[in-house]
């Protein structure tokens, strides 16, 4: 078969170039400073808690994800009602929708005279401009990697082992929970996972409820915006490079996941 | 027998736990996804549809367009060129490494955005790699076209090729075979016997490539330097009205934004549900 030569150089020649040469800059930028400059950089109050946030919030947007995404691909794959289809196309909207046009949708809505952050304001829950606010929009961001990853198990996944659960007698709850329940969790933590890996370094939708009060509210992509507006690229190299080398060991993780999911299948 | 009467099956749900969970779903899906979008619209259409209408046609508003449309015409022809040379030589021989390229061609997904437009500072800008040589030459990356162009291609990077990938080496490689045996060409192959074959999943990945190439914010925010009617895409556009208090044309730009969002959703749903076993396998829920 012709053209593996050509295809190869190209491929690597563009990967290269837009991903690889790139990506190695970040990587060794920080090291100008030294370790101890590195480790200063990323250790200083303002930035340790913006990584707390990005890490903590994107951790427990994805865990509610993970218990409504399982609910919502529960739903579109085992019942059938009308309108189904589109609700399931629905559920992509924030893979399609751009974060800022997110962002300030979500800003608007939980804001003290929003129409979600007025009826909240009175019980005197504040939302928007504080870090519950990131919290919603990692919500709204993480949804579709769970319910995505999950619909297409879910669908195959075979009814007999169900069936012999309930003829001898076990509940549906206690097939849910014995049966059913174990084959999805390979997959439910592999979606979780990629809500969790977006989660930490999204950007758009967050910024404009978060507030972005320092130590508070600032998240690690925008720590990353400030020290470059400063004209510290070392020091926002030194932030970019903990987040990347955090999503590398998750993709490593999220691999290892898959192939035991796939080994257990 | 009517529905109401036949005995439940021992894997469905009691309707009463059917009603409770469908509640639940539709209730959060209702919450997060569609309570944020009918408030784009409800906020763009507060001062009429004239004054939407209106910040639409503002000049800043119509280079913001114009600039989106542009780097979206260059980047997402770029990476889709590219999906299609590293899907035929992934999927078509077999070489040392090949998993190890498959997995590098998907890191910019695992990238964060502002990251994604931090790397070509780090190259570009006034104090990377090549600033000073590019100062000194009068050529301008980032703060211009080309940086923002560049940002986009990082962040739609694998669109095309996850989707060409996997349908490809499912369809695997007889008929090429077939066809180069028979004496055509590679690029007569590729043009008459592949293209065909795959030309529904390549229009789904440049479908995603375009909606995210046209609505990419956190890495473009980077390399743009925020010039307005110059350097600001549409959704630089829209955090520049919204930080100048002006909600409703931010609101009304987001909209445009939005309605496009809901046309690639459209085309993407038609796509999947018409030619399921045509994109890939994994799509076909």
């Amino acid at each position: 078969m012709p053209g593996f030569g050509f295809s190869l150089g190209v491929t690597l020649f563009y990967l290269s170039a837009l991903v690889l040469i790139p990506l190695a800059a970040l990587i060794i930028r920080p090291w100008e400073m030294g370790f101890d400059g590195f480790w200063a950089a990323v250790t200083t109050p303002r930035v340790l808690a913006a990584l707390k946030l990005s890490f903590g919030a994107a951790a427990i947007a994805a865990a509610i994800n993970s218990v409504f995404g399982l609910i919502v691909a529960w739903v579109l794959v085992r019942y059938r009602f009308p309108g189904r289809k589109f609700i399931d196309a629905f559920v992509d909207l924030p893979f399609a929708l751009p974060t800022a046009v997110a962002g300030i949708a979500l800003s608007a809505l939980y804001a003290p005279n929003g129409w979600i952050g007025a009826p909240l304001a009175k019980l005197g829950i504040k939302v928007a401009f504080t870090p519950t606010g990131v919290l919603v929009a990692l919500i709204f961001i993480g949804l579709p990697f769970v319910v995505r990853t999950l619909e297409p198990v879910l669908a195959d996944l075979s009814r007999d082992a169900e069936e012999a659960a309930a003829t001898l007698g076990a509940t549906r709850l206690q097939s849910f929970r014995r049966v059913i329940l174990p084959s999805l969790l390979p997959t439910l933590l592999t979606g979780t996972a990629m809500a969790f890996a977006r989660g930490v370094g999204e950007y758009g939708s967050v910024i404009f409820i978060a507030g972005n009060l320092p130590g508070v509210s600032e998240i690690a992509p925008l720590m990353i915006i400030i020290k470059l507006q400063e004209y510290d690229y070392a020091g926002a190299a030194a932030i970019g490079v903990v987040m990347l080398g955090a999503s590398f060991v998750f993709l490593f993780a999220l691999n290892a996941l898959q192939a035991w999911s796939a080994s257990r299948r | 027998m009517t529905p109401m009467l036949r005995p439940r099956a021992p894997t469905d749900d009691h309707p009463l736990t059917k009603l409770v969970l469908s509640l639940v779903a539709v209730g959060f899906i209702a919450l997060f996804l569609l309570m944020p979008l009918v408030t784009v619209f409800w906020e763009a259409l507060a001062q009429g549809m004239d004054s939407a209408i209106a910040a639409l046609r503002e000049p800043d508003a119509l280079s913001a367009i114009q600039l989106s449309f542009t780097v979206a015409a260059i980047a997402v022809p770029c990476n889709a060129l590219f999906g299609l040379a590293a899907a035929w030589c992934v999927t078509k021989f077999d070489f040392i490494g090949k998993n190890l390229l498959v997995t590098l061609i998907d890191i910019p997904f695992s990238v964060s955005p502002v990251v994604s437009g931090l790397v070509y500072m780090l190259i570009f800008g006034l104090q990377g790699w090549l600033g000073q040589d590019l100062r000194d030459h009068g050529i301008k990356i980032v703060f211009a076209l080309p940086g923002i162009v560049l940002a986009t291609i990082f962040v739609t990077f694998p669109f095309v090729a996850r989707e060409l990938i996997p349908l490809m080496s499912e369809q695997g490689r007889d008929e090429e075979e077939a066809a180069v045996s028979l004496g055509a060409s590679g690029w007569s192959t590729l043009r008459r016997v592949t293209l065909p074959n795959i030309k529904w999943a390549l229009l789904y990945g440049v479908l995603l490539c375009n909606a995210r190439a046209m609505g990419e914010f956190g890495a473009v925010s980077v390399v743009s330097g925020h010039i307005r009617g110059l350097t600001d895409t549409m959704p630089l556009h829209v955090e520049v009205l919204y930080n100048d208090y002006q909600y409703a044309a931010a609101f009304a730009v987001a909209a445009l934004l939005a309605l496009l969002a809901l046309v690639t959703l459209g085309i993407k749903s038609l796509l999947e549900w018409q030619f399921a076993g045509e994109i890939a396998a994994t799509h076909s829920h």
